[in-house]
C-alpha cells in the first residue's frame, strides 16, 4: 500500500511539475482570492485581522476545489482509466498517493497565503507562524475529505457542479477547526484542542478513504 | 457453466445494461486460449462492451461468465483486470508524462524491472520518442505506446479496441506481425474492428455483433 502510494504521489506531483497548473492558474487564482476579499472588507477592516483566518481558509476552500478536479482529471479519460484498472493497484495506496499529492500542493499553496494574509490581511507574523502546525493538519484533512469526494462525485467523469454541493458541508468542520485554530493562535487562546480536534478528522478522512476508495471507482 | 476445458472466455446469455440500456442483450460466446478472434459490428454494436465486459472493466447485468477461470458475477474482478492487457481507442496513458515515464510507472506498478522498456520501446519502434510527452505523439504513435503498455504486462488475453483507427499502412503491417507473434507465444487475442484484418496468414475467428447479441460466428 506504501508503495503505490508514494508512486501515485510521485507521479501526481511530476505531472503537476510539468503541466504547471499549480503555478499559474491554481496560486494566481488564491492571491486573487486573497487580495479581493481585503478589497471587499475596505482599508478600515482589513487592518484589523480579525477577518484574516476566516477569510484565508474560505480561500483555501475554493483553491482546494479547484485541486481536486484537476487531481481527478489527471486519471479522467476512459481509455486511461481503464489501462491503470489493468494494472490491478491497490485502491487504498491509489487514494493514499492521490491524497498526499494533493496535500502536498496545497501545502505550497497554504504557504503563498498565508504570507498573502499577513501582507495583505495585515495578520500578525508571529500568530500566524504559531498557527503553522494547524494549518498543516487542517490542509491535510481537507486533501484527504477532497480525495475521497473527488471520488464520490464520479473521479473526473461525472458532473462538475457535483463535487462542491457534495464536498463543502464535509469541509465546514474543518473549515470551523481552522479558523478556530488560527485566531486562537492570533488572539490567544486553546488553539492545541482545535488542532487535536483537526487531526482526529484527519485520521479518520484517512480511515474512510483507505476502506471506500476501492468501491468508489467501482461505482 | 458448460465451457471447454481450454476456454478462457465463457458467456451464456450475458447481458449488460448502462442506465436501463442494453449495451449486451445475451451474448453466447467461447473463446479458445491461445487464439485470435475479431469482433466486427457497426458503430454502438457492442463491440467495445463486448470487450470491456471480458476484461472486468463493466459489470454483468445477467446471464453468466467465466473469464481466466473468474466467474464475471461473484469473482473478484479486481484481480481479473490484472490478468488482462487493455488497449482503448480513447489513449491509455497519462499526457503529460513522456512514453518512457509512463511505461516507468507502469513497470514500478507491477514491480517489473524498469531494465525491460529500452526493448519494449525498440520494439515498438518509438526508441527516438521516449522522451517525447504522449499527448505530443501522433496517433500511430500513441496506438504503439499503448501496445507497448501491453508488451511490458504480458497479459495471457489481449483486449484491443479499435486498434486499426488512426494507424498507417505501416502500422497496421506492424499491428498484425505483433499480434501475430503475441498469439504464436500462447496468449487469446480478442480484437474489435470495423474491418477484417489485412494480414491473410492470420486467420482470425470473426464474430460479427449487431444489436448487443453475436450474430455471425466465421472460422
Amino acid at each position: 500500500m506504501i508503495r503505490i502510494a508514494l508512486l501515485v504521489a510521485a507521479k501526481d506531483l511530476r505531472i503537476e511539475r510539468r503541466s504547471r497548473v499549480l503555478l499559474w492558474q491554481v496560486l494566481p487564482f488564491g492571491v486573487m482570492g486573497l487580495v479581493l476579499s481585503g478589497l471587499a472588507l475596505g482599508p478600515t477592516h482589513a487592518g484589523h485581522s480579525s477577518a484574516g483566518p476566516g477569510l484565508f481558509y474560505l480561500v483555501m476552500l475554493l483553491v482546494t476545489l479547484l485541486m481536486i478536479n484537476r487531481s481527478q482529471a489527471i486519471e479522467g479519460s476512459r481509455g486511461t482509466r481503464a489501462s491503470v484498472a489493468t494494472l490491478g493497484l491497490d485502491p487504498a495506496g491509489v487514494f493514499l498517493g492521490k491524497a498526499l499529492a494533493l496535500a502536498v500542493e496545497l501545502w505550497i499553496t497554504g504557504a503563498v497565503l498565508l504570507a498573502g494574509a499577513v501582507l495583505v490581511l495585515h495578520t500578525a507574523l508571529v500568530g500566524t507562524l504559531q498557527a503553522l502546525p494547524s494549518v498543516v493538519v487542517i490542509l491535510a484533512a481537507l486533501a484527504a475529505a477532497g480525495t475521497l469526494y473527488g471520488a464520490l462525485s464520479g473521479g473526473g467523469q461525472g458532473p462538475a457542479t457535483l463535487l462542491p454541493v457534495l464536498s463543502l458541508p464535509g469541509f465546514a468542520p474543518l473549515l470551523i477547526a481552522g479558523e478556530r485554530s488560527f485566531s486562537a493562535s492570533l488572539h490567544g487562546g486553546a488553539f492545541w484542542q482545535w488542532w487535536v480536534i483537526s487531526l482526529v478528522a484527519l485520521v479518520a478522512y484517512l480511515a474512510m478513504g483507505i476502506l471506500l476508495y476501492g468501491v468508489l471507482e467501482d461505482s | 457453466m458448460a465451457s471447454s476445458p481450454t476456454s478462457i472466455v465463457t458467456l451464456r446469455d450475458a447481458v449488460v445494461l448502462v442506465g436501463g440500456f442494453p449495451l449486451l442483450s445475451g451474448v453466447n460466446l467461447d473463446l479458445e486460449a491461445g487464439t485470435l478472434s475479431v469482433v466486427t459490428g457497426a458503430n454502438g454494436a457492442g463491440k467495445t462492451s463486448l470487450l470491456r465486459l471480458v476484461g472486468g472493466l463493466v459489470s454483468l447485468s445477467s446471464g453468466t461468465g467465466e473469464v481466466s477461470g473468474i466467474d464475471l458475477a461473484t469473482g473478484d474482478l479486481r484481480e481479473l483486470r490484472r490478468r488482462v492487457g487493455w488497449l482503448g481507442h480513447e489513449g491509455s496513458f497519462y499526457d503529460d508524462l513522456s512514453a518512457k515515464e509512463n511505461l516507468v510507472f507502469a513497470a514500478k506498478a507491477l514491480s517489473r524491472p524498469t531494465s525491460e522498456i529500452d526493448g519494449v520501446l525498440y520494439r515498438v519502434g518509438l526508441t527516438s520518442r521516449a522522451s517525447m510527452a504522449a499527448k505530443h505523439l501522433s496517433a500511430g504513435q500513441r496506438r504503439r505506446l499503448g501496445l507497448a503498455w501491453i508488451l511490458l504486462r504480458r497479459p495471457t488475453l489481449w483486449l484491443l479496441d479499435e486498434p486499426y483507427a488512426s494507424l498507417d499502412d505501416e502500422g497496421r503491417t506492424f499491428f498484425d506481425q505483433l499480434v501475430g507473434d503475441v498469439v504464436r507465444s500462447g496468449a487469446t487475442v480478442l480484437v474489435s474492428a470495423h474491418d477484417p484484418l489485412r494480414s491473410s496468414n492470420l486467420h482470425p475467428r470473426t464474430l460479427t455483433l449487431a444489436g448487443g447479441l453475436v450474430v455471425g460466428d466465421e472460422g
